[in-house]
Parts: structure tokens; sequence; C-alpha cells
């Protein structure tokens, strides 16, 4: 859910300030505190939570301001620029503009970037980027030009991704757009161009948001559609020609009138907000919308008219609203399904007015398509183009054709570092239609080829495909069947882990590599040891340490009488004082992942024979300490985020010891593990038998609660309040 | 149960066995008996006994009251409505009487419902399914059929030979005509209502003409094998299909002869030769007959040329009864099985020029034998032997979801059948052959909410007094001291005098009634037990003084000129000056005790009433309806109240107006002159006109929560409506004295156990 509060204005009238009168609003030196700069001449330092200003600095009569006010960070400072080229930078304890460092720059600056723990970024017009104490070292610098002549820059932002700055910028050339992405160390600038359908409207606004070094383009079209497009941030060398593709996200407009004075911005990982107006509805609203789930959640009139613009900073949205600048807070939830629909049902809050926009989920061209499309495992060269689709999609899915051709053309030849580089790139953009499909292609084909050339074993990236998540065993059989020859625990771990429908002779042969691998060699491997280190840690410390096992809350000292029970509980006590791991911890989280795989008794029983005795020995002694580690706690489950349930490791208690048991009774090493068992087993009958004998009376109080008042005539006391 | 045995038991009547019965009180040769000192309440001891006798003299609870009251007072939170002991009483062993047949009629949307004993109810299904009108049964009559002709006049037919017609304005038998077949099996009024034709146990269809004020035989039509015990007229009025023993016939009503005969199919599944029993014909306009019989069978005929058309087994017992819409697209089925079927008539091609008769929908409400079913245009009605009246709304033509859309079951009547003499904590229990007289027990212990106290004394059964003759009991009363009891049947009226004394009862018949007293629908006494008020059937109120041995006829009230109307329900003010009437239709009217005359009419409502009392000093008259409003008018200014108006204004909550059962007790604290004290068949309400009322977003049974509240929530969340749901199914509530409520419950388990098992039925698993 989210929720447009009631909003507020800042101050009185902005001086000066016309309804296109803002340059920008940006982050002061805290939380509360924002920098207002107006297409005029001053800028003002609001604090927003007691709605007053703190400060206003104006230049010169005749100077403009051209580019919104900062504040660095770094030095508490402020910094602005006016008539270009000019740079002032001033404190909070400055009066007069005219009277603080001032700085002469060689070429137009479009904008100033600052955001907390980096120095401020300067953009300058023709593209190129400087660090603001670069700059100011050496003011009079050359500044290259990095964008073409009729090159404009249309939009900017910078982020932080895992503590380095990215800039994005956007430039528009007769109706083609490009951008730009500028990382920091090691430097580097790519250039996209925005592909987009030749009847793709006028794109009004962008915003975005950056989250794993995957950065998200949200442009807002002339006719309300909101297109989605992804730029990884791989650093990949500058390559010649690099398109990015956009895909419709959102259409918040269905009416198909054309908007204008629009604005959009993200409001968290799943809200965006979207201001204007359209020429039906001729007053201006914002609205919210949940994109995940394309609904709308909540929006507001704005009557007096906006100057388009929008600026969303941490829980609250500033706009000019009339001649007043306005700041609505609002609040998102995590979305969920349940309640992006139920903003549609249960209607509004007082004050908010809830447009019935609803989504038409069968123009909507986002993923149900395309998954539909992908689960038909139709060949890759897609023959089969739905005459649903749009234009725009063909196109598209050409050109992702082309490029996954490229792609498989080259995992024939190309060296397992180059793949890998190459994968990883793919992987990046997982929105393109038949990407599952792909992925199925792409692993066939390296199996092909580790099958033929022997030396050939690209581990990292088959394990990047197998946690794709798109894959399962039917679908690439070999691959199994090759990392079983390689004895790749680590893949077979993954697999395991990934495939739905592993048949049970291969889960087999696994277990029979994982138990018989060497522990040393087991060192070395990266295994997923989530499944054990919950408990495994613990069973090291107390390895010496005798520990009384209660099972189930029964204590089997109670059944001591028994002469053969004194004997058992001798070799349990021995059991006991060894209750350590049998095997190390990366040989548990293997055996943990077999425990988890799915099977049918009938087939994994004929299988299972095939074991050594040594083997089952092992097993069973890591099964059975499983089982005590679980009965140490009440609620008999293993600590830890996946560890195996206790029903797991009772199935494969019972299919070991059915498959082996004429061999198992006649080995000395395995007596002691089937004493205990046995021990279990007569302990629970016990348990049973005793419920049995309760239930009866529970039933009975049951019955007298129930006849309490059953009787013909009573006197009872009634209070009403 | 076989079909034949079954069948063959119907002439019978009441062949219920009682798996859980008390042992019958022994019955003197008086047909009223007293209860001697040994035959006190289950087995009571004699220890027991003797408490109560030492209990017994008079002024028994004067000692315990003083010391009570003040606590009681004390104790009692601020703005709550305090503490009540309830007396909750089970022992009336009151068992509702198997229906027969229902009928419905769509010109006044009303449904005449007969019950084994031959009494007749008339509920308005446009009233929330109010039971509006009743008619006393008659120990010799059985009613077989039930149907409305020429409009809204009601016949009933049954195994006494006779066909009666009912006065519905009068709430009396207008007169009854003999059929001259011998038992009537069945009965069908033709299409335009002037004509009926009766199924007699002589194998003869008779055929009546319905004339204004009688009926007269005009011809009898060909003489069948067997008895005729299903009727169903062609819409069109020139055929009449007639249900026999193994066959139906189609008879020409203009040449009085059979016209086609369909012989059913002898060869049951799995059974020897059996004959087969039909229970119930339809005719349909475009010449179907269906056939519902004791085979289990529905078989669409051709009547043309008497072949069988389609056949659906429908259950392993008999289908008893058969309806069909008045458009005849949908027709509903019951079986002894306890189930309903409902066929619709499907097209089968889209341009609907094919159609075909479909079973689609199964209803399983009833536990035992449907005897009789109903379609009216928006539900499926049915009843039986386990005493149920279902009306099932059929989904599909219901437009908006309000009452109509939900499913109802009527179990209890719409009338009072307890009477209570507070003072002497008695109760007057009427069941329709006799009634019984007990004594309430007593506690000395006190408690909190919910707890049961130990009884010093139990429960009593003073008297059992049986009715005279044939008729059954309408009506009954005791007077607020004890000392009277008076009841009537549909010609007789009966008064008595009754004396407590040391220990014993002794009850003497008053002879010498005024002639007029010849009848009463309903009886009341004034407070202070010296006035008598009768409501006789011709719509006139006798106002008769009582005294030691005589009585004296004080006033008679006649009704406005051209209404005939029958008062139903009356109420007395506690000062005995004012007396209010109200019938179905033509609203309440008010009557001045003081001076004998009329003294005003409240204006009427479009909803008949269902309760009405006058409260104390304030001679405010609350009236419920039975769309649940509630009205309160006060008669010395012959205005509604403020309070009543600010109701009006403000409207009841939501969930008051969705209960289905209508109020059918009001009554007054003496103390706290803002109480309204008022229930229905599932809830038992205060309501304080001093609180706030609630609105639709407050919850309206909000008491468990308050309980649990603090002090301040309580006072902020508190509203007019206190209700408890503690006592269900709730037949009658009254307050005994301030702090003392008395609760008669009748569990359906109990009517359930004493019901003849029904039919077994194989379940998955046994």
């Amino acid at each position: 859910m989210a929720v447009l509060e009631e909003d507020f204005t800042l101050g009185g009238l902005v001086p000066g300030a016309g309804l296109d009168g803002l340059l920008g609003v940006e982050h002061g030196q805290k939380a509360d505190l924002f920098l207002v700069t107006d297409r005029g001449r001053t800028v003002i330092l609001y604090k927003v939570s007691d709605q007053k200003p703190l400060g206003c600095w104006s230049v010169k009569q005749g100077q403009t301001i051209t580019c919104p006010a900062v504040c660095n960070f770094q030095t508490g400072e402020y910094v602005v620029v006016h008539d270009d080229k000019v740079l002032r930078i001033w404190k909070n304890e400055d009066v007069n503009l005219d009277k603080v460092f001032k700085a002469t720059l060689s070429a137009d600056v479009y904008r100033i970037h600052s955001v907390q723990n980096t120095e401020p970024l300067v953009l300058f017009r023709e593209g190129a980027v400087r660090r603001l104490d670069a700059l100011l070292a050496e003011p009079q610098q050359e500044i290259e030009a990095v964008i073409s002549d009729e090159e404009v820059i249309k939009w900017t932002k910078l982020f932080l991704d895992s503590n380095q700055p990215v800039l994005i910028f956007v430039t528009e050339k007769h109706g083609n757009y490009f951008v730009y992405v500028q990382v920091f160390n090691p430097r580097n600038l790519c250039k996209y161009t925005l592909l987009r359908g030749e009847e793709e409207p006028v794109t009004l606004s962008f915003a975005a948001s950056v989250n794993e070094r995957l950065v998200t383009l949200l442009c807002l079209s002339c006719n309300g559609s909101i297109y989605e497009t992804l730029i990884p941030l791989n650093q990949s060398k500058p390559e010649e020609k690099q398109v990015l593709v956009t895909s419709l996200l959102l259409k918040t407009n269905v009416s198909g009138s054309v908007l204008k004075g629009v604005s959009l911005a993200i409001l968290d990982k799943d809200h965006v907000a979207v201001m204007g107006t359209s020429l039906k509805a001729p007053k201006e609203s914002i609205s919210v919308w949940n994109i995940k789930f394309q609904t709308l959640q909540t929006s507001k009139e704005l009557s007096q008219g906006t100057g388009g613009q929008l600026w969303c900073y941490g829980g609250k949205l500033f706009m000019l609203h009339g001649k007043f600048l306005t700041v609505i807070p609002f609040k998102c939830e995590i979305s969920s399904l349940a309640a992006a629909l139920g903003k549609l049902k249960n209607i509004q809050a007082p004050g908010t007015q809830t447009v019935s926009h609803f989504v038409n989920w069968g123009t909507f061209q986002g993923d149900g398509l395309e998954s539909q499309d992908s689960n038909n495992l139709v060949p890759l060269k897609g023959q089969s183009k739905r005459s649903s689709r749009t234009r725009r999609n063909e196109t598209r899915s050409q050109l992702e054709d082309s490029t996954n051709k490229e792609f498989l053309s080259g995992v024939k030849d190309a060296s397992e570092k180059h793949l890998e580089q190459q994968l990883s790139k793919f992987l990046a953009d997982k929105r393109t239609p038949e990407f599952q499909i792909t992925v199925g292609h792409i692993v066939t084909e390296l199996v092909e080829r580790c099958k033929a050339e022997p030396a050939f074993y690209p581990q990292s990236s088959l394990a990047q495909l197998v946690q794709t998540q798109g894959l399962s065993y039917s679908l690439c059989p070999d691959l199994m069947a090759v990392a079983l020859e390689k004895r790749d625990v680590r893949l077979l771990q993954l697999c395991l882990q990934q495939f739905p429908d592993i048949p049970e002779s291969v889960t087999c042969a696994c277990l029979k590599v994982f138990l018989s691998i060497g522990d040393d060699s087991l060192q070395e491997t990266n295994v997923n040891m989530d499944s054990v280190i919950g408990y495994l840690n613990f069973a090291q410390d107390e390895k010496m340490g005798k520990t009384e096992v209660v099972q189930n809350g029964f204590s089997p000292v109670l059944l001591e009488e028994n002469n053969f029970d004194d004997k058992l509980n001798k070799l349990d006590d021995t059991m006991n004082t060894t209750l350590t791991c049998p095997v190390t911890p990366q040989k548990a989280a293997l055996l943990n992942a077999i425990l988890h795989s799915a099977y049918s008794e009938t087939f994994l029983l004929s299988n299972l024979k095939d074991l050594t005795v040594q083997h089952v020995i092992l097993f069973l002694q890591y099964l059975h300490f499983l089982y005590e580690k679980c009965s140490e706690n009440a609620s008999m489950t293993l600590p830890g985020p996946c560890p195996p349930t206790l029903n797991q490791i009772m199935d494969w208690i019972c299919l070991l010891l059915d498959a082996h048991f004429t061999v198992v009774v006649m080995i000395p090493e395995a007596k002691g593990i089937l004493a205990s068992l046995y021990k279990f087993v007569k302990a629970q009958v016990w348990v049973y038998s005793e419920l049995n004998k309760i239930e009866g009376s529970l039933q009975q109080l049951q019955k007298l609660h129930q006849q309490r008042n059953m009787g013909l005539y009573s006197i009872e006391v009634l209070e009403l309040i | 149960m076989a079909a034949a045995e079954r069948g063959a038991s119907r002439p019978t009547g009441d062949n219920r066995t009682s798996r859980r019965h008390r042992p019958p009180p022994l019955t003197l040769s008086a047909h009223f008996r007293l209860r001697g000192a040994n035959d006190c309440f289950r087995g009571q001891s004699a220890r027991t006994w003797c408490e109560v006798e030492a209990g017994w003299g008079g002024e028994r609870e004067s000692p315990e009251q003083p010391d009570r009251r003040p606590e009681a007072g004390g104790r009692r939170p601020a703005g709550g409505m305090g503490e009540f002991k309830v007396h909750r009483v089970r022992f009336f062993n009151y068992v509702p009487v198997g229906i027969r047949c229902v009928a419905y009629n769509h010109q006044s949307n009303r449904l005449a419902v007969s019950r084994v004993d031959s009494s007749i109810e008339i509920y308005n299904l446009a009233a929330n399914s109010f039971q509006e009108k009743f008619f006393p049964g008659y120990e010799s009559r059985s009613t077989e059929a039930l149907c409305w002709a020429k409009g809204q006049r009601l016949f009933s037919a049954g195994l006494s030979g006779d066909v009666i017609e009912y006065d519905l304005e009068q709430l009396s038998v207008k007169y009854s005509v003999d059929g001259f077949g011998g038992p009537i099996w069945s009965m069908a009024a033709d299409p335009s209502g002037s004509y009926l034709a009766i199924g007699c146990e002589d194998g003869s269809v008779k055929l009546f003409q319905v004339t204004p004020d009688k009926i007269q035989l005009e011809r009898t039509l060909e003489r069948q094998k067997g008895r005729v015990l299903s009727l169903s007229w062609h819409p069109s009025g020139t055929h009449i299909a007639a249900g026999s023993i193994d066959y139906v016939a189609v008879l020409d009503v203009q040449s009085g002869s059979t016209a086609q005969k369909m012989l059913m199919d002898k060869r049951h599944p799995g059974s020897q030769r059996r004959r087969c029993v039909v229970w119930g014909v339809a005719f349909l306009s475009d010449g179907t007959v269906v056939s519902t019989d004791s085979a289990g069978m529905v078989q669409f005929w051709d009547s043309e040329t008497g072949t069988l058309v389609q056949t659906h087994p429908l259950a392993s017992s008999d289908v008893l009864s058969i309806a069909v819409a008045e458009k005849e697209d949908s027709m509903v089925v019951g079986t002894a099985e306890g189930t309903i079927f409902h066929f619709q008539l499907i097209h089968s091609r889209s341009d609907g020029k094919q159609s075909q008769w479909v079973r689609t929908k199964p209803f399983q409400h009833h536990t035992h034998d449907v005897r009789s079913v109903a379609h009216s245009p928006t539900a499926l009605i049915s009843g039986g032997v386990d005493t149920h009246l279902v009306i099932r709304p059929l989904m599909e033509k219901v437009e908006v979801k309000s009452y109509d859309a939900a499913l109802r079951k009527v179990t209890f009547p719409h009338r009072r059948l307890i009477s209570c003499a507070k003072k002497m904590q008695l109760l007057l229990f009427q069941f329709p052959q006799r009634l019984e007289l007990w004594r309430l027990g007593a506690t000395d212990a006190a408690g909190k909410n919910e707890d049961i106290l130990p009884l010093s004394r139990n429960a009593e059964h003073l008297l059992q007094l049986k009715k005279k003759g044939p008729e059954n009991i309408c009506c009954s009363c005791i007077s607020p001291c004890g000392s009277w009891i008076a009841y009537s049947t549909a010609s007789r009226f009966y008064l008595y005098r009754m004396n407590y004394e040391n220990n014993s009862v002794s009850i003497k018949r008053v002879s010498k009634v005024p002639k007029f007293l010849n009848s009463a629908l309903q009886i009341l006494f004034s407070a202070d037990s010296t006035k008598l008020f009768v409501a006789s059937n011709q719509g006139s109120l006798h106002v008769v003084q009582l005294s030691e041995g005589t009585l004296k006829h004080l006033h008679t009230f006649h009704p406005q000129s051209g209404t005939l109307e029958a008062m139903p329900l009356l109420a007395v003010s506690p000062d005995g000056n004012w007396l209010a009437a109200a019938g179905m239709s033509n609203g309440v009217s008010i009557y001045d005790l003081k001076h004998l005359k009329p003294h005003g009419t409240v204006p009427a409502y479009n909803f008949p009433v269902t309760a009405l009392a006058i409260a104390p000093d304030t001679n405010n008259l609350v009236i419920a309806h039975a769309d649940q409003q509630i009205f309160e008018f006060s008669i010395p200014q012959k205005q509604y109240t403020d309070w009543s108006r600010k109701v009006q204004k403000h409207g009841l909550h939501y969930l008051w107006l969705e209960r289905d059962t209508p109020i059918t007790h009001i009554t007054f604290h003496p103390k706290r002159p803002t109480h309204i004290l008022l229930h229905d068949t599932y809830m038992f309400c205060i309501i304080d006109k001093s609180m706030p009322l609630p609105d639709d977003k407050t919850p309206l049974f909000n008491q468990l929560s308050l309980r649990e509240a603090s002090e301040n929530v309580r006072r902020r969340h508190a509203h007019a409506f206190k209700i408890s749901k503690k006592f269900q199914p709730l037949l009658f509530m009254d307050l005994l004295d301030e702090g003392t409520l008395v609760a008669v419950e009748r569990p359906l388990e109990d009517i359930i156990a004493q019901l003849p098992p029904p039919i077994k039925r194989k379940k998955f698993g046994t």
C-alpha cells in the first residue's frame, strides 16, 4: 500500500517564481534541510519539518542562476552556478553571494551532483564530468566535448552503487535518445542507444534507480506509458554500438490521450509517482502506482496546477503547486498482491481521489506473454510469432535473436574466461524473451563441448547457469553426467538443490561420489554450507562433552528395568560420548543436498543397493548423528537456514536399512546404531500407547464440558452492560 | 420403512413414537387434574418436597428481598444494566406438529401451512415471513389437502370427508361441506379458481363450484379403481390429471370420462412387486403430466398418447410431493428422505425451440419426509414431518441481497404460548390439547455473570389441565396474581379460579360465563387481576369485571364499522386505564377503560404488528413490527414520542433489521423507565432509551467485548441495545421482579428426540 499524506506548503510565495519557476530541490546538510533554487536569482534553505526558511541567498541583479544549488556534504558548503560558467561556493554564515568564493570555468555547466560521502561532480553541457575538487584546483582547465554537436542533455542523475559513484545522463538528438553511463575508478564512459519502436511517443520524463550493478531507467512518455530499460554496470570495454531495449512497464493512462507537463519519480522498489495532466481531464493530479502489480495505489488532485516538476527525497515529494512549493509526505509499504488489489476495492481516504483506471491486462505486453512463450520450449529461432505481439516486440526479439545467436556461436570456441565474461553480460539482462530457452541452449552447447574436449570444463559458467533456476534435469540430462565424471561436487550440489526432476539413479550416483570423495579434496572446493552451519559448529564445541539425550521429552532411563535395555543403554552411552559428526562439514552439506532431493521409494531402493557397506555405515552414522541432533531440542528440528527435516532423516534411515538390512545386521560396526534405533522405536511405541490410554479420559472430559448445563431447569446470573 | 406401510399408516394420523419421554401424568376423571405431593417434577425426593412445603407459606420471599435488593443495586456498575437472576426453563415440553400441506397464494404472496393436527397457519411472505394468522386444530379432522381458490379464499379437505373454508378475517371456520366420497385425499382448484376438484377414498373425483359464499357439488367424474391421491388441473381447465394407485388417469372435465390412463412401471428395481402409489401429479400446459410416486421416480408423460417421456429415479424411498412454478420453467419435488430436488426447464438449443426438464439442484434441509412443497416465484418452500417450514430462495431469481435472499427455517410459532403470573412465579404453558401450570424454583445464593446458582427449591409441576372436546386450545392466559386461568377453543371459553392453600392447589371452573364469551382469540388480565379482556373473532373486545364467584360484563368495544377483522394482540396499561389491540392490517386501536370509549388509533404501518405493550407511568405504547421496526407512541399525547422519532430518523442497526424472527414479547422494568425489554427467538434485548443509538459501523452485539473492556471504554462504546444471545431458542422471556427474569427455552435437540425416526440412509463409511 502506498498512501499520500496531507500536503503542506513550504514558506510563502517563492519570490519571482512563475509556474515553471524552480530549478531544483536538493538535500541540505541535514536530513530535514532542503535547498530550493528558483529560476531567477534566489537559493532558499528550508527546514521542512518546521515549514520555514533558514536562509536565503540571491545573486546580483542581472545574474541568473543556471544550475540548482547543491550541498557539498564533504565540507558543508553550498555550491551554485550562475550565468552558466560562474561557480559560487558559500557557507551557512555567508550573507551576500557577491562576496563569497567565485570561480569562473571554461565551459558551461549543466548540473552539479552531490550525494552523501562523495565529492560533488560537475557535469558540463558537453558531457564531460569533473570532480569538484579537481575543478577548483584548476578552474580554467580544458573541458573536452563528449557528446556530439547537436546532442542535448535531457536528464541526469548520480547514484552510489557499492560506494562508487555512477553518473547517468540521457541526451537527445533528432528525436533519438542516448544514455551515457559514467563510472569512476576506473573511469569509464559507456554510451548506449535507447532503442525505441517507431511509433513510440515522445519521452517526457526520466527516473532511474540502481540495484546490484544494474541501473533501471524508467521513461515516461506522453501517452502515459512507463517504459523500463535495464543497463548493466559491468566494466566491459566500451564498444562501438551498444543498444538498450525498452520494455513497456506500465500504462498509467488508458484513455490514450496525450499527457503534458508530466513528471515521474521513483518512490521505492515497487512504487512510482506520476504527476501530470491529460487533455481529457484538465485537472492535474499526482498518482502513485505499484509497478509490480500495475495497480494504482492512490492519487491526489492538484487543483492549482503544477510546474511539471517533481522531486522525491526521503519519504517526501516536492512540487510546485500553484505558486507554492508543496510537500507531500508519502508512505509505501512492501507491496503484496493482496494489498495491491485491496486498494481498488475499498475506496479512498478522505481528500484523495481514486481515479478509476483499471489496468488492461490484455494490452500489457510484459512478462506474461513472454513466459508463456518460453514455457512452450519452442526452438530458439522463434518461429511462433504471435499475431498479438506488436511490431515493437518483434523488432526487439529479432534483435535478441541475433545477439543470442552470436553468443551461442561464441560458446563453441571461446575460452573459458571469455565465456564467463560474456555469460555474466548475458545474464545481466534476464528480461529478454525466451531467456530460459536460451539458457537451455547454452548449457546444452557447453555440455556437448565438454564431452568433445576433455580439457574444457567451464565450472563457474555452468554453476552460474544452474543458478538461474531456469534449468531442470530433463532439459540437460548430460550436465550431471559430466559433473559426476569430473567429480565436481559443487556443481552436483547446486544441481541437487535446483533441479526438481533428478532420477533416483543419478541421486544415488551423487551419493556414492559424495561418500567416497576424500576429505582433503573437499577442503578446497567451494561447497554451499548453508544447511550445516546451524548445527555443526555446535558439534565441534561439545566434541568431548557427554550429552543426555532426551527423546521427545521421554527419558530412556524409564526402560531400565529391562535387562536388554541395560545393555543397550551401555551401548548408547558409548554412542553418546562420541556425539560428533562422523563426516566433515563439507561432506555433511553435500549429504544434506541428497536428503533434500525428491525421490520415489521404489526406484531409490533398487539403486541404494549398489552402495558399499562402508558407505552405508558412514551414511547411517551421519543420519543417526542428525537424528540425535534433532532430538536435542523440543521442536525436533535442526537449527540453521535449511536443515534436513526429521522426516527426511527418518525416511532415509528406513530406506537405507531396508536396502541393506541383512548386511547391516551382520556387521559389528553397525550394532551400536541399530541398538540405538531399536531403542528409539520402542520408546515411540511406548509413548503412543500411553497417549492412547489418555485419549479416552480426555474425550470424557470434553463430554463433561458439553453436558455442563443441559439440565431442564437452572437459575443463572446474566449481566448486561 | 416400506412405502406401502408408510402410506397405510397415514389415515391414523399421528403415529409418532416418542423415544425419550417422561411418564405421562395420570389423568383424573375430570378434565383437569391436580398434581399431588408425590407427583412433583422428575422424581424429586420427598425431602425436597418438604422443603418446598416449608417455603410455601405465601410470604416466602419477603424475608430475603429487603436484603438482596439493595445489595444488587449497590453492586451495579454506573451506567450498566445490572445483573439478573434468570430462571432458565427448559421443561416446556412443546413439540411443533409436523407439516402436512403448504399452499402458496400468488395474489397476496401468502403461504398457508396445515399441520398434522389440522391447525392452519398463514405466513405473510412479504412481511418477513411473519406468521400472521392461526387456526387451531380439531381432533378428528385431518387435513390432507389445502388450496387457495377464487383469489384469496382458503379451503382444506381431509380424511373426515369434509371440505372446509376458513374465514381469514375473523380467523374462524366459515363452514364445512361433506364431499360424500369418504375420506378426501387430494384437492385442487382450477386455474380460474371457480372450481374445486377433490379426490376421494372411493376413487371418485368430485367437482365443486365455488360460489361467493359457499361451495356447491356440481358433479362427479368417472370413478377410478383406487383412492385418488393427487390431482392437478390442466392450465386450460379442460382436463384433470388424477394420481391413483399404480396409474395416473387424465379426466376430461367436460364429459367426465377418463381420457387417458398411464400405468406405472411395476417392476421396481431390487424388490418384489409392490403397488406404486402416485403421491403427486402436475399437469403442464403443453400436455405433459409429471408424476411422483412411491418407487422414488419422477416421470414425465405425454397425456395425448399416454407414453412415458422421461424418467428420473430420485430416491430409494417415496417422492411425496411436487409443485410447479407459475411460469412452468421450474418445479420442485420432495422426497421421504428429506431432500428436495429442483427441476428446471433448460433450453437445449440456443434458439429456445427445444427444451428439456433437467434435475438441477438437490437441497437437504429436512431430516424427515418432505410431505408438501410449494413454489413461489422466488423460492422453493417445503415442509414435512420434522416440523420445519423451509423457504429456500432461488438465488437466480433474487436480485438484491435482502431478506428474500436468505434461507428461512421457521420452527416455532410466532404467537406466545406462555403466560406468566409474576408475583406467584407461575408459568402457564399452552399445548394444543392441554395447559400446564408450573411453579418456578428458588435460590438463596448470589453470584456473578454466567454462574449457575444452587437451587434451594426446584421448579414444580402444579397442574395439568386437559381441554374438553375435540377442539384444540387457541389461546390461554394466567392472571398476574395467579388466581385466574382462562383459555379458549374455537367455540368455547373457559375460566378457572385457582386457590393455593398450604401445599395444595385447588381449581374451580367458573360456570356462569356470559353468553357472548363463546370464543376468544386472545385473553388478557389487567395488572391487578380485576379485569378480563377478551378479543373475540368478530373484532369486538369484551371487558369483564372479575370478582370472587361472579363475573360482571362491563363493556364491549365494537370494531369500527365495516371492519370485522380480528384483533389477536392485546395490551393493557399497568394502571388499568388503557387498552391497546392490534389486528393484522388496521393498525393499533387504543381504548380508554376509565370512560369506556375508544381513544384513537395509531396510524397503520405497512408491516403487521408482532408485539405490543404499554409502559407503566408514562403510558407509552411500544409496538414491534414484522420488519423489526419499533415505535413508541404516547397514549395520553396521542403522538409518537421523541425517542421513537429519533429512532426513525437515525435508523436501526442493519443487523437488527436483518434478524429473521419477529419480536414476540415486550415488557418493562418497573424501576427503570428508560428500559424496554423485548425478545425474539434468538436474542433477548434491553433497550436503554437514554443511551446513544448504534450506527451501522458500531458492533451491535457488543456485550462480550464490553465485558472485557475497562470502565472507560465501556462508557464510550456502550449503546442503547443490550443484547444477550445466551438463551436460544427463546420462546418466552419476562421480568418477574426487578432483578429476576424468566427465560423459557426449547432446545431443538429435545424436539428432534421426540420426532419419529427418519428413514435410515446409507452413509459412506457406516
